[in-house]
């Protein structure tokens, strides 16, 4: 035998994890969401504070949320291997083991619940909790494989951080956190059924209950159409709060009419329609809904940071 | 072949080892730089000592 068969792996045969591999069980493409939407959540809101405990803040917020990606990984490894889309992961592809992303993910949660209540105050350190407890157990353990709403429920998760940054600025839980909260949440099932729409099959294989494999392609067309007239009356609302102003409300609109009537043009159209042209309506819905979202927090931040120069706001 | 002393796996061991030695030296100096920015802070809500009243 020669050494260069044994490759990546140690004299029992086990692969030997490469920090990256940790790194990924942390979710770091979902982590940057969560960064991005705390950091506006802590910028918009009325209280100024100080850039090392921003910092901190948005820091601890993120490996909370890189936990909770840890846990699920841990949790869902058997549906993780059955997915052309998850078979990557750390765990399925035999990087990591299980235990480790168990051990990985409470010791982090523990770190970053600890660390964010001492760094910011406690109403920050509860919600950061709260979310990791309602994704973990909630969402990934309960509801994900027991109701084809999962996608809602799981969307819940993730709008979490604006309100934890807001909670670290304010130390409270206002109208304008609430709303910064719905906007991610309605807006979450468009963007996931758009693209269970084009990625058919894989969820089915895995026995996950989603809406396009439970009620059909159909109504998941519904479905899409009704939540985002949800997510335009919610994006509209936090225009109107002390957060909004002028350029948030013109992104708002021009992106919301962009929005509804893409989801019409999703939910007009036939399976046969959609495969013709290679699921097009369903693919540019799904990447407006990445933009979409960006810039509605974008605008948040643009209104907030004229407001020193006079500008901004109502 | 000869067995070659330093495997890849040394360097994969290697590589784990410092990220998570830079990881604890951040973690450190974060925590460094969060004390000092919480005790040179003034609390919300108090007025320097020259306007505070009796």
């Amino acid at each position: 035998m020669s050494d260069a068969s044994i490759n990546n792996t140690t004299q029992t045969g086990q692969y030997e994890a490469g920090f990256g591999d940790y790194y990924a069980l942390l979710k770091p493409r979902v982590m940057s969401l969560v960064v991005f939407t705390a950091l506006v959540g802590l910028l918009v809101a009325p209280v100024s504070v100080h850039p090392v405990v921003a910092l901190a803040s948005i820091l601890f917020i993120a490996l909370g949320g890189g936990a909770s990606g840890a846990l699920n990984m841990w949790w869902d490894a058997d549906i993780d291997r059955k997915m052309k889309r998850t078979q990557s992961r750390p765990i399925p592809s035999g990087k990591v083991t299980e235990g480790e992303a168990l051990g990985l993910g409470v010791a982090l949660s523990g770190i970053a619940v600890v660390m964010l209540a001492l760094a910011a105050n406690m109403m920050a350190g509860a919600l950061l909790a709260f979310t990791i407890f309602f994704y973990v157990v909630i969402y990934t353990m309960w509801l994900k494989r027991w109701t084809p709403q999962n996608i809602v429920i799981g969307g819940a998760a993730g709008a979490f951080p604006p309100m934890i940054g807001w909670a670290v600025a304010t130390g409270g839980v206002s109208i304008e956190s609430i709303l910064m909260f719905a906007l991610t949440l309605a807006w979450t099932p468009p963007h996931f059924w758009a693209l269970a729409l084009f990625t058919k099959g894989d969820y089915a294989n895995a026995g996950v209950p989603m809406l396009t494999v439970t009620h059909g392609r159909k109504a998941t067309r519904a479905h899409i159409l009704g939540y985002t007239f949800a997510l335009a009356a919610v994006a509209l609302a936090l225009g109107l709060t002390s957060i909004g102003g002028p350029i948030y409300m013109v992104i708002a609109v021009v992106l919301n009419v962009m929005f509804i009537k893409g989801a019409y043009d999703v939910w007009r159209r036939t399976d046969d329609d959609s495969d013709a042209d290679q699921h097009k309506a369903e693919r540019g819905l799904f990447k407006l809904s990445l933009a979409y979202l960006f810039l509605h927090y974008g605008a948040l931040l643009v209104e907030a940071s004229l407001k020193p120069f006079g500008m901004g706001g109502w | 072949m000869a067995i070659r002393a330093e495997h890849e796996i040394h360097q994969r061991r290697l590589g784990r080892n410092v990220g998570l030695g830079l990881v604890l030296i951040g973690f450190v100096a974060l925590v460094y730089f969060l004390t000092i920015a919480k005790v040179t802070s003034p609390k919300p809500n108090t007025l320097p000592a020259s306007e505070q009243t009796q």
